[in-house]
């Protein structure tokens, strides 16, 4: 137990250094981010294949905290390409909902911030947005517009003292000025019932409080779709409701996406909700990829450990077991990541190589990447993650 | 009219049950919990929220009952008043041969440690000022389970079988992760030596890996000290791993009651099939067939008169909109209550009762627009 809270401990020297530390960066960086009249070259980058919407490439988002920095995602790659459905699984603290923030750059700034790689927004026309570097300015035009977000309370997500009508209004208007009035309330009652809501005169002039949930989650995806998004980004839409609900929601979001031509990154915890909707599944654990490729690849041949044990873990109706599985021990710190393999110590099928550096990424087919040393002799190796030191900032 | 129409639900069930003798340690008939609606100035009470509305079951010594339905069903409000935590508005409730309603004070208090609650959320339920030790002892000294000089030493058992280290013992609930905590209240409440527990959606605020240590650790400590549990959970595929027996509820109402394997198997009623189809399952090529069903619950303030469920049935007949089915025995051990299910003769009482709300509804004077 001694041992345990020296390794926490943190002396009133070491506390104003790292407070002294973390504001000299912020700083830097936010000014950085300020700065509208930025020359486009620098956050203009292109594709790295054309039928991708967002490329994330490497990214490393950190948060600059009082006991040290945290590397909640430390090297992230994945791609999602044009009209699919891309699932991103992992337990909470992953780093999941952290990387879909740094794609909106909603994070809890200035302490959470962005500090290398690429997020590489394709613009249609060649050309692609670094996200990573893009100012505020261009930021407010993309988000809500191109790029949008559910998430997971619809209770908290909507404003409570404003009527329903006017919290759609509100998206179209700030996003296509030049219309008019009627316009856009002709606009808001179309994607009303776009959602599937019968009453949408009554429902335009309500309150949240007035709705029950299903119905609130169906009022924020109307918010998130009404600038008819290339990308729609849902956080856990459906943790705070109900099964039957559920079911409803993700037909209706699937249905969506056809129509307006749009790709979806679902986030979730459930794998169950992920089978049954994405085409690509990305796996994390601690910050970082452990496995991804076509929901097939992953669901039918699950290879890293950590995802194996994810599946084990979940009982499944209609299949009897005595024990479920658990995957021993637990997350390791995030102020202090191990240099090895973050998933060793709970690893049950460990190897030789395992003792080294972090795995690299291994392409074991065309679609599935895996990192783990037990591919390592089986598949091309296409590149280690890469962190930021912080000090070099 | 309610009244009435409860009295005859327990009446059946009692019939469909009574020829078995088991060893139930509990027996739930015909519980209603309502909730005053009062108006703003003058706290009258104008209406009343029908939590639980007439639910029936009985617990088996050392088996597990899952209670699952909809968010808002009255599943949580149904296990809360089984402990009496709150008083119940009619029905009664038998714990081990006693009326747990019927109790005085001082013997509510003596049969208190016999039955345990574990909450949904790990986060809220522990005193952040308390440390685990103390949490986990208080009220084992309150009620003398063991002699003071053994304290310490129970204390470290309990913690030892709920996998929780004794050096743990000093520290405070901020200090631990989710599932851990969890184990702390699982902990507080077997520390009593009890025979039931109810189990108020213990896993949905934990992660899937985290889920698993704890249904695991329910399951052995059930093996290890005979318990029974009452396990409330909208999670299906945890209901089907854990429960031997499953109720599902809608709106205040039981709607099937079955052994876990028949229910899973053949579901009867339409609100129990669309809700298994709609478990999402880990398998991309498995072929969606789910029931979408139209609409949200509806109030339970003001719920629908008839089949609490029609508004939003596939199924539903002229009958289900006047006339509430009957808790009946449909298969051996499946009680189940749609009118799908009623046999000539409950048809003919149905029908003749259908009438009747209509003329009601209708009164006299609109008879000659009925053709």
């Amino acid at each position: 137990m001694a041992e345990k809270k020296k390794s926490s401990y943190i002396s009133g020297k070491e506390s104003r250094k790292i407070t002294k530390f973390n504001r000299r960066i912020t700083k830097k960086l936010e000014k950085e981010r300020a700065d509208a009249n930025k020359d486009p070259a620098l956050y203009t980058t292109k594709m790295r294949d054309e039928n991708n919407v967002v490329e994330f490439d490497n990214v490393c988002t950190y948060f600059f905290s009082d006991v040290g920095v945290v590397k909640a995602v430390d090297g992230v790659n994945f791609d999602i390409p044009k009209h699919t459905t891309v699932g991103v699984v992992g337990e909470s603290g992953c780093g999941k909902s952290v990387t879909s923030l740094s794609l909106m750059q909603l994070l809890q700034r200035p302490t959470g911030q962005t500090v290398g790689g690429q997020i590489r927004f394709n613009k249609g026309d060649g050309t692609a947005y670094n996200i990573v570097n893009t100012p505020n300015a261009i930021m407010e035009t993309l988000r809500g517009n191109k790029i949008s977000m559910i998430f997971q309370e619809p209770m908290t997500a909507l404003n409570p003292v404003f009527r329903i009508g006017q919290q759609i209004n509100e998206v179209i208007e700030l996003h296509y000025p030049e219309m008019s009035e009627e316009d856009v309330k002709a606009r808001t009652l179309e994607m009303l019932e776009l959602v599937g809501i019968a009453n949408k005169e009554g429902v335009y002039s309500m309150y949240p409080h007035e709705l029950s949930g299903g119905m609130r989650q169906r009022i924020c995806i109307a918010i998130a779709l009404a600038c008819s998004p290339t990308l729609i980004i849902a956080d856990e839409p459906t943790t705070a409701l109900d099964v039957t609900i559920q079911a409803q929601i993700l037909d209706l979001l699937q249905n969506l996406k056809d129509k307006l031509n749009s790709s979806i990154m679902l986030i979730t915890h459930d794998l169950g909700v992920v089978a049954g909707m994405a085409d690509y599944v990305v796996v994390m654990y601690a910050g970082r990829v452990v496995e991804k490729g076509t929901a097939d690849d992953i669901f039918h041949h699950p290879m890293h450990p950590y995802t194996i044990g994810l599946m084990k873990s979940k009982p499944v109706v209609g299949q009897k077991v005595d024990m479920l599985y658990n995957i021993p021990g637990s997350v390791p710190n995030p102020v202090s990541m191990p240099d090895y393999c973050y998933f060793r110590d709970r690893c049950e099928m460990t190897c030789g190589r395992c003792r080294g550096s972090y795995p690299p990424e291994i392409r074991v087919s065309d679609t599935h990447v895996v990192s783990c040393y037990r591919y390592y002799d089986e598949g091309t190796v296409l590149g280690y993650p890469k962190s930021v030191n912080v000090e070099e900032l | 009219m309610a009244e009435k129409m409860n009295n005859f639900y327990a009446d059946s069930f009692a019939q469909a049950r009574a020829p078995r003798a088991d060893d139930c340690i509990l027996e739930v008939n015909n519980l209603v919990k309502w909730f005053p609606i009062k108006s703003s100035f003058f706290k009258r009470t104008i209406g009343n929220v029908k939590a639980v509305d007439g639910v029936s079951f009985k617990i088996r010594r050392n088996e597990t009952m899952g209670l699952m339905g909809g968010s808002g069903c009255g599943k949580s409000t149904c296990g809360r008043t089984i402990l009496r935590l709150q008083e119940k508005t009619a029905g009664d409730v038998i714990f081990d041969g006693q009326d747990v309603f019927a109790l005085s004070r001082e013997q509510l208090r003596k049969i208190r440690p016999r039955m345990q609650l574990v909450f949904q959320d790990p986060y809220s339920s522990l005193s952040p000022r308390i440390p685990v030790g103390e949490i986990i002892g208080e009220a084992v000294r309150e009620h003398d389970i063991v002699p003071k000089e053994e304290f310490d030493d129970y204390i470290t058992r309990v913690m030892d079988v709920c996998g929780l280290p004794s050096y743990y013992k000093e520290r405070y609930p901020h200090e631990f992760s989710g599932g851990q905590r969890q184990r702390i209240c699982i902990a507080r409440a077997l520390a009593l030596a009890p025979d039931f527990i109810v189990c108020d959606e213990p896993v949905s605020a934990l992660d899937v890996s985290i889920q698993a240590q704890i249904i695991n650790l329910l399951k052995q400590l059930q093996e290890e000290f005979g318990l029974t549990y009452l396990f409330i959970s909208h999670d299906l595929s945890v209901v089907e791993h854990i429960s031997d027996t499953v109720g599902v509820m809608y709106l205040g109402n039981m709607v099937e009651y079955a052994p876990t394997e028949k229910i899973f198997a053949r579901p009867l009623n339409p609100y129990t099939k669309a809700l298994f189809s709609a478990i999402p399952v880990p398998d991309p090529d498995y072929k969606l067939n789910r029931i979408i069903l139209k609409g949200s619950i509806p109030s339970p303030a003001n719920p629908p008169r008839g089949c609490k469920f029609h508004t939003r049935c596939d199924h539903c007949m002229e009958v289900c909109k006047y006339v509430p089915p009957r808790w009946k025995e449909v298969e051996p051990e499946h009680f189940c209550a749609c009118h799908q299910y009623n046999d000539a003769e409950e048809n003919r009482q149905a029908q003749e009762e259908m009438l009747r709300a209509k003329k009601e509804e209708n009164g006299p004077v609109k008879d000659t627009e009925v053709l």
